[in-house]
């Protein structure tokens, strides 16, 4: 039994049971269901704020980008544009290209030839995959779930719902996104557990944020698919808390407390952890400059006068045997 | 039945169970990547060991394996614990003995007639040969890295210049030139 | 059968299975081979750096001073507020293991804690228990530890194990750089006085005499007449260099290494071939300077602040004799300096003019504002408007492969330039796997001030995955030169092809220019610079 899951592992069911109680049997709904995801949103736009704020305070002193390709140099040599940019616009491109296809872990795949000729991928396209597939299912879920706290639903949220449940299975129809969530959110989960190399590096905190992560999606399906939960009724509160007139409408079970209260664990501690990943990647001096370094000065705003060897005091030293040597010298004798 | 043919057979199946208990060797996470790993580029040890491995088995499994021939299989594999040093001298050459316990563990059901035994323990003397081979590599990888070592002090060519009194040495009492 | 002993249970005793434990729990434990000798207190001195002293790495006491703990947090701290990168790269890592496989370290050593990924969480962990809140609160669950001396030996073991490479960065979907993690490693180590031996004594020497190797002014001479001798000799022509002569056109710098340690200095006698062509054909006023008489720069790999007290030279020397731009040699941490710290550190070099070759006219407009110059580059321009009389017949016996060098790959992005120098030079070319050659290369093992004789079995790992590479391109295509652009690669790369790859030797691109360039009035050579005969020659030789 590894005490790093199971730490987090036992969080979370306690985090389950306190909103689960205090709701159901304490009839807490205030404070689940207002007082915490008001603070949860305060938490979390201060927190991430505080953070960027903090990163951006620490200066740049050096252009240390990664240059992943060809320089631009001679005319007639091929730079490569996207892995090694001198212009802003280049940056741009390969910032759009990390932050949307997380180009780099894409890197780690490579076509491989095995003996006979078989291509074949190794095990690290699932990490590509299972990470794009995590992120594009979370947003697209966050995206989905506008439809709570605007009254009417912009259209563009429609359209989505609609892609979302394209497959018309189900009813109610089934939403793709939620089930990537779970899916790739288990599967990172898993892969955290189980591969030796992953597992070695793995901290509590790696864990806690993917259980959470697994108690939303599951506690969202549950509601959606099984226990049937009074979507009016969530819609009036969340509606309430969208417009600051909070309400606490009546027969809303204690799995969407839970549900709500999950999430809001999830954005208080969201600035305090490795999740702030999202705002960083922005902010990594190895990819978000140009690799313009010899061609345009870069100032370090505490760029201090250090004690050098000069050559006066070089010359003063070997001026003789310099001398001998036939070598020019500033002073002759 | 020959055993060496039963062997032949079940190379395959020995060849892994050998390699794995050898990658067994390393810490847990690392011996995962150098089974799964399986780019010889991205995975020199473990491509190198399983290569080395496979090659002496065979050679072993011959009638009159080829001491020459075991050398040069056998040094890849030698050649890279030597310089590890999560291994002591005798965890870098004593994977050869693996082999025998996974031979006896897979003709359990073979050995009852003493024929078979005999043949076995001729098996055995065979390993046991090996593992004097490997350690005849050992010591001429060490004697190389204790070569390279004491080229790189000789070869400093700083040393001569030091020697003809053109190098600014730096005095015991402390440097003159500090501020 | 059963009751005989098992042979794996024999090696129980050996722990041949190591337990399962978490890295906190295993702690280090400091091999011969696999580290380097700690700094000469005399060679630490020269600099001022604090806490000079007799200490050694393997014993309990490292004589630290009393408040050796405070001075690191405070340390950490200062560095927290003056890097961005290493704010950012403490808070973001995810831990997804993209890295783990990447590092040669890593994959040569098998040691786990060589991981990229490891080796950074070696420092966050006592920055979550001194910085963060959910650390202080916690502790081991959020991944903090105490600062113990423990820690700190585990730190020196492993900063002194990653060769700043930047190869685990280019997977990295952060972008996080190990190198930058190494680097303030290190200068909070070097706060403590702990440094190694063979960075501290380079430091010190190229401090006081202008090199690594404290080659004091005349005995530079020396050597360059030495070698100068040795050309003409092959080739008849006398190509005296000069030697920090005031209103040259082009100061020329390039890594002591080259000047003193084989094959580096064949690379030398190409400089100095090309440099007396171009000086026949065209006029090109070229100088060689005693006092900026070292490219490298191993200050970067002590602190920042070193590093811009030793790259000071260049552009004072440069000022001094009133150059119009500077020309570097063949080196790898070298470039990485120039390319992303020398102008920010010691810049604007505003007393030197936009680099153009004088001889092409081209404008080296990616230098512009740095005023420095690749060798490569230079050549490669001056080949590709076919200014250079060359035979390439002259490298026939050679069958060359090129290794990218960590530094001018990833810190600067030099792929084809040399790859066109070597193909306009050489005959016969051949590529390396595609994952182990440009963005994707391998480290020699022993860069970063790694490349001493006493941690040979570390270097030899380390090196483990280039040599494996070599290895395939000599089994498939009888490759037997490599060929690199660092001088550091030059003084490496022979050990460890003895030891992997016995058959193949080592080159720097312009020993291979050197060979192929036609010098005007030169005599019919019947060998190479290395002193062999050349391909076609050999029978007169028996004769």
């Amino acid at each position: 039994m590894n005490v790093k899951y199971m730490f987090s592992f036992m969080a979370v069911i306690l985090l389950f049971l306190l909103a689960y109680a205090g709701v159901e049997a304490a009839g807490l709904q205030v404070v689940f269901g207002i007082i915490i995801p008001y603070t949860a949103l305060a938490v979390f736009i201060m927190g991430f704020i505080c953070r960027i704020m903090c990163w951006a305070s620490s200066p740049v002193p050096f252009r240390i980008p990664t240059t992943c390709g060809q320089q631009k140099s001679l005319p007639w040599i091929k730079q490569s544009k996207l892995d090694c940019p001198d212009t802003n616009g280049g940056v741009v491109l390969r910032m759009i290209l990390e932050v949307v296809f997380f180009r780099s872990l894409f890197r780690n795949l490579k076509l491989r030839v095995k003996e006979g000729g078989k291509f074949y991928y190794g095990l690290e396209i699932f990490l590509w995959v299972g990470a794009l597939a995590f992120h594009y299912a979370f947003f697209t879920v966050a995206l989905r779930h506008l439809r709570f706290f605007t009254e009417p639903v912009p259209f563009f949220i429609k359209i989505l719902e609609q892609l979302d449940g394209f497959f018309q299975f189900g009813l109610p129809i089934v939403y793709l996104s939620g089930i990537v969530l779970l899916a790739a959110a288990l599967y990172l989960c898993l892969r955290r557990m189980l591969s030796p190399q992953v597992n070695y590096i793995s901290l509590a905190a790696d864990y806690f944020p993917l259980f959470l992560i697994i108690g939303i999606a599951l506690t969202g399906i549950l509601m959606r698919y099984f226990a049937k939960t009074d979507v009016v009724a969530v819609k009036e509160l969340t509606m309430g808390l969208a417009t600051f007139h909070p309400t606490i409408p009546q027969g809303i079970g204690g799995l969407f407390y839970v549900h709500l209260f999950f999430v809001s664990v999830l954005l208080m501690y969201f600035p305090f952890s490795k999740l702030m990943h999202m705002g960083g990647v922005f902010l990594s001096p190895t990819r978000n400059m140009p690799c313009n370094t010899r061609a345009e000065r870069h100032v370090n705003p505490w760029n201090y006068p250090v004690e050098v060897h000069s050559y006066e005091e070089y010359e003063d030293h070997f001026r003789e045997l310099m001398i001998e040597a036939g070598l020019p010298v500033e002073k002759k004798e | 039945m020959e055993i060496e043919k039963l062997l032949t057979e079940r190379k395959t199946a020995i060849s892994r169970k050998w390699f794995e208990q050898v990658t067994d060797t390393y810490p847990s996470d690392t011996s995962k990547f150098l089974k799964q790993q399986k780019d010889p580029f991205a995975n020199p040890v473990g491509s190198t060991t399983m290569n080395s491995l496979q090659g002496v088995l065979d050679e072993l499994l011959k009638k009159e394996p080829d001491k020459e021939k075991l050398v040069f299989l056998l040094d890849p594999v030698i050649r890279i614990r030597t310089v590890q040093a999560v291994f002591t001298p005798s965890q870098a050459v004593g994977f050869v003995f693996f082999l025998k316990q996974i031979v006896r563990e897979n003709l359990k059901n073979e050995c009852r007639d003493l024929q078979t035994l005999t043949a076995l323990s001729a098996f055995e003397g065979k390993v046991d040969e090996l593992a004097l081979i490997a350690f005849n590599i050992y010591m001429e990888c060490t004697k190389t890295i204790l070569e390279l070592k004491a080229n790189h002090e000789k070869g400093k060519v700083y040393r001569a210049f030091s020697r003809a009194g053109l190098v600014e040495e730096i005095p015991d009492d402390g440097p003159e030139l500090i501020r | 059968m059963s009751d005989l002993p098992k042979s794996d249970e024999l090696f129980a005793g050996l722990d041949h299975k190591p337990q399962k434990k978490d890295w906190m729990d295993t702690p280090v434990n400091i091999r011969k081979g696999m580290y380097c000798y700690s700094a000469n207190p005399a060679s630490m001195e020269t600099l001022g750096a604090p806490f000079a002293r007799k200490w050694n790495p393997l014993e309990e006491d490292w004589k630290l001073p009393e408040n050796w703990q405070e001075i690191i947090h405070n340390g950490f701290r200062e560095r927290l507020d003056r890097f961005r990168t290493f704010k950012v790269f403490m808070d973001i890592c995810v831990r997804c293991g993209a890295c783990a496989d990447k590092c040669h370290f890593f994959i040569g050593t098998g040691d786990p804690k060589n991981m990229p990924v490891l080796r950074a969480e070696l420092l966050r962990s006592v920055y979550r228990n001194d910085f963060t809140t959910f650390g202080k609160l916690l502790g081991r669950v959020a991944g903090a530890r105490p600062m113990t001396l423990d820690v700190l030996k585990e730190w020196w073991y492993y900063m002194f194990q990653c060769s700043e490479c930047r190869r685990c960065s280019v997977f990295c979907p952060y972008g996080i750089d190990t190198a930058e993690i190494t680097i303030m490693g290190r200068e909070l180590l070097n706060l403590l006085g702990l440094n190694i031996d063979w960075i501290a004594t380079p430091v010190s020497n190229c401090y006081k005499t202008g090199n690594h190797l404290g080659i004091q002014p005349h005995a530079f001479k020396d050597m360059l007449d030495f070698f100068v001798e040795d050309i003409e000799d092959i080739t008849g022509v006398n190509t005296e260099p000069q030697y920090n002569k005031k209103g040259a056109d082009i100061l020329f710098i390039t890594p002591s290494g080259d000047v003193f340690a084989d094959p580096g200095t064949y690379t030398c006698m190409g400089y100095l071939i090309l440099f007396k062509y171009l000086k026949d054909k065209y006029g090109l006023d070229v100088t060689w300077s005693t006092y900026a008489s070292e490219g490298g720069n191993f200050g970067f790999f002590t602190s920042h602040e070193t590093m811009k007290r030793l790259n000071a030279k260049m552009y004072a020397e440069a000022k001094r004799l009133g150059v119009k731009w500077i020309l570097g040699g063949e080196c790898g941490h070298m470039w990485r300096v120039i390319s992303q710290y020398m102008n920010t550190l010691n810049g604007p070099a505003d007393f030197l003019e936009e680099p153009v070759s004088p001889i092409t006219g081209t404008k080296f407009e990616n230098a512009k504002s740095t005023k420095m110059v690749h060798i490569s580059e230079f050549t490669a321009d001056l080949i590709r408007h076919g200014k250079l009389e060359l035979d390439p017949a002259r490298n026939d016996n050679l069958k060359v492969t090129f290794h990218d060098s960590c530094n001018p790959a990833r810190g600067m992005g030099m792929f084809d330039e040399p790859r066109y120098v070597i193909q306009n030079t050489c005959n016969h070319f051949y590529e390396m796997p595609a994952n182990t050659i440009r963005e994707n290369t391998f480290c020699c093992g022993s860069g970063s001030g790694l490349n001493a004789g006493e941690d040979m079995e570390l270097r030899m790992c380390g090196g483990l995955p280039r040599a494996n590479a070599v290895k395939h391109v000599r089994d498939k295509f009888g490759v037997n030169m490599l060929a690199c652009v660092c001088a550091i690669d030059r003084a490496a790369f022979p050990d460890l092809m003895n030891y992997w790859v016995p058959g193949v030797d080592v080159t720097g691109v312009t020993e291979l220019v050197g060979n192929a360039l036609i010098l005007p009035g030169e005599k019919e050579r019947d060998t190479d610079l290395r002193g062999e005969a050349l391909p076609g020659m050999e029978e007169d030789d028996a004769e």
